[in-house]
């Protein structure tokens, strides 16, 4: 099993953040993992992301040209990320903030409407989560009691009473994510 | 998953690891993409534990001062920066040479010249294996090529710079120092005593004891003769290192035509060019450099007997390649793919330029 994924979106959306917690439940399924963030300029007012690299083997490189799944949480990263999804692979966005649905026919492409759902659940600060769950639904390459493992080794102790609100937008997130297009 | 594993960056594995080994002071000023060094050895606050100094400095010059200081004491001291932070040490660095004093510097590198960018590059190699500063000198010079390297070369600079009195450094980049990966750090380890250090170093200037003569640390000798000795003294350790501690890591060459040579980050994404280019039927492996000095010149030159064609692969307009041609020796074609500024090269374009370079040309 080797998954390449990259998160994309506005920095403050959480986005670097969920790599991470993907990044920690991988650990505990004793898989190899690889975290690696678009650093610096970039992260203020423009788009951040971050690839992550889940495998049963030693990853080879970090840096990667074409993805397996492919999250974008804003226009600008829809633009940027769409033609860089494997051929066969998935690509999942937020229904908010997304004006252009991608155009190519060669992959599945899910929506997850996390805002919407996340201002329904009176918690923006879940978004991310949400999201995460439509991940873990259309790609179950972690089980869901280590990404809560990964959830409690990522965050310190005083936020662990935050981990209930987390696991419901996880389980919301695989229950609304909707597949809008299969490959051809 | 065993307790001891850690995901952390490349840069908060040195800060950790340094604690862990009983360093006793770090010396730094903050600069993309390493400021988590100094940040998490700030927070994780090991004067109040191991006793470890960290201290901020007021420039990167004061800090390549205080990490000679230190050293001159017989202290483990280090100190880290990016690229044009430590084109700021270079003269501090020949005088901890020239005084052989071993240190651990740490270089997370950013593109330049000048300010350049916080993006990851490997522009340095010339800067770091010829000689930054004045003066006939070297670098023990360690690439890392993952976290738990990062982890692992700062007790493996120490041990190389203690050994031969010389400062060592570890040649990182913006890739390696901020990506996460799975982490095994050391166990941790008490500091020295003044004692241990007296007995280990006993050049040391820690205060005269009746028994010996005065200790003097200096790189300064005005009588031509007597540096021309000294010189010669250090020229003859830099032959011994090289006899030594030439370290590197040789992937799928047994049956390979075609070699890549590459370190650090960029010997990552070779790893994923070897596979793309082997499931094209191109036998492509990869020599990894773990020490750029001394360099692994004898491994390349038997390579270069049974491969077709040598690409080195680095995030700069060519600089290691000049070290792989002179261990090539004219035997086999040597040519160069790199990005430049910042930019990190992707396995897919890579192995484009291997095929274009060197395997159909």
């Amino acid at each position: 099993m080797l998954q390449e994924i990259v998160i994309a979106g506005f920095g403050g959306q959480g986005v670097l953040s969920m790599g991470k917690i993907l990044a920690y439940s991988g650990i505990m399924e004793d898989k190899e993992v690889s975290w690696f963030p678009a650093y610096g300029p970039e992260q203020r007012g423009g788009t951040a992301n971050v690839t992550v690299v889940v495998s049963d083997d030693p990853i080879s490189s970090p840096i990667v040209d074409k993805f397996d799944v492919v999250i974008v949480l804003n226009q600008p990263s829809m633009d940027k990320f769409e033609n860089r999804v494997k051929p066969g692979g998935s690509l999942i966005f937020d229904g908010y903030g997304i004006h252009h649905l991608p155009t190519r026919k060669d992959i599945n492409v899910y929506k997850v409407n996390a805002m919407d759902e996340s201002v329904k659940m009176n918690n923006p600060k879940v978004f991310n989560m949400i999201i995460l769950g439509g991940l873990l639904k259309i790609s179950p390459m972690v089980k869901l009691e280590n990404v809560m493992e990964g959830l409690k080794k990522s965050l310190p102790e005083r936020h662990h009473k935050l981990l209930p609100a987390n696991e419901e937008a996880i389980i919301r997130g695989m229950e609304i994510v909707e597949q809008i297009q299969k490959t051809e | 998953m065993s307790e001891e594993i850690s995901l952390l960056k490349g840069n908060e594995a040195i800060a950790y690891a340094a604690v862990n080994y009983g360093v006793d002071g770090y010396f730094g000023y903050p600069i993309t993409p390493q400021s988590e060094i100094i940040e998490t050895l700030m927070a994780a606050a090991p004067w109040k534990t191991t006793g470890m100094v960290v201290l901020q400095a007021e420039s990167e010059v004061a800090a390549i001062n205080m990490v000679y200081g230190g050293a001159a004491c017989g202290k483990y001291s280090m100190t880290s920066s990016s690229s044009t932070g430590i084109s700021l040490k270079q003269e501090g660095i020949s005088y901890l040479a020239g005084a052989e004093l071993p240190c651990l510097l740490v270089n997370v590198q950013r593109g330049g010249p000048g300010l350049g960018t916080i993006q990851p590059s490997q522009a340095d190699y010339f800067q770091t294996v010829k000689g930054g500063g004045h003066g006939d000198y070297k670098l023990i010079t360690l690439a890392p090529n993952s976290v738990q390297e990062m982890a692992d070369f700062v007790s493996l600079g120490f041990e190389l710079a203690f050994k031969y009195r010389n400062p060592a450094m570890i040649l990182s980049d913006g890739v390696i120092g901020q990506m996460m990966e799975k982490v095994k750090l050391p166990a941790p380890q008490r500091r020295r005593t003044e004692q241990e250090i007296r007995e280990q170093c006993p050049w040391a200037t820690l205060g005269k004891t009746p028994e010996r003569k005065p200790n003097i640390i200096t790189s300064l000798e005005l009588d031509p003769v007597k540096m021309e000795e000294n010189n010669l003294r250090i020229q003859a350790k830099y032959r011994e290192i090289e006899k030594n501690e030439v370290r590197y890591d040789e992937i799928m060459c047994e049956d390979a035509d075609y070699l890549l040579v590459a370190f650090g980050s960029t010997a990552r994404i070779c790893l994923k060019v070897i596979e793309l280019a082997r499931k094209q039927g191109y036998k492509v492996g990869l020599l990894r450099p773990i020490t750029l000095w001394p360099f692994p010149s004898d491994i390349i030159n038997k390579y270069a007997d049974q491969v077709k064609g040598i690409l080195t692969v680095e995030m700069n307009a060519g600089q290691m390649i000049e070290d792989v041609r002179l261990a090539v020796n004219g035997k086999v074609k040597v040519e160069h793919y790199g990005r430049l500024g910042g930019m990190v090269p992707t396995p897919e374009a890579t192995l484009e330029a291997l095929i274009e370079k060197v395997i159909n040309s």
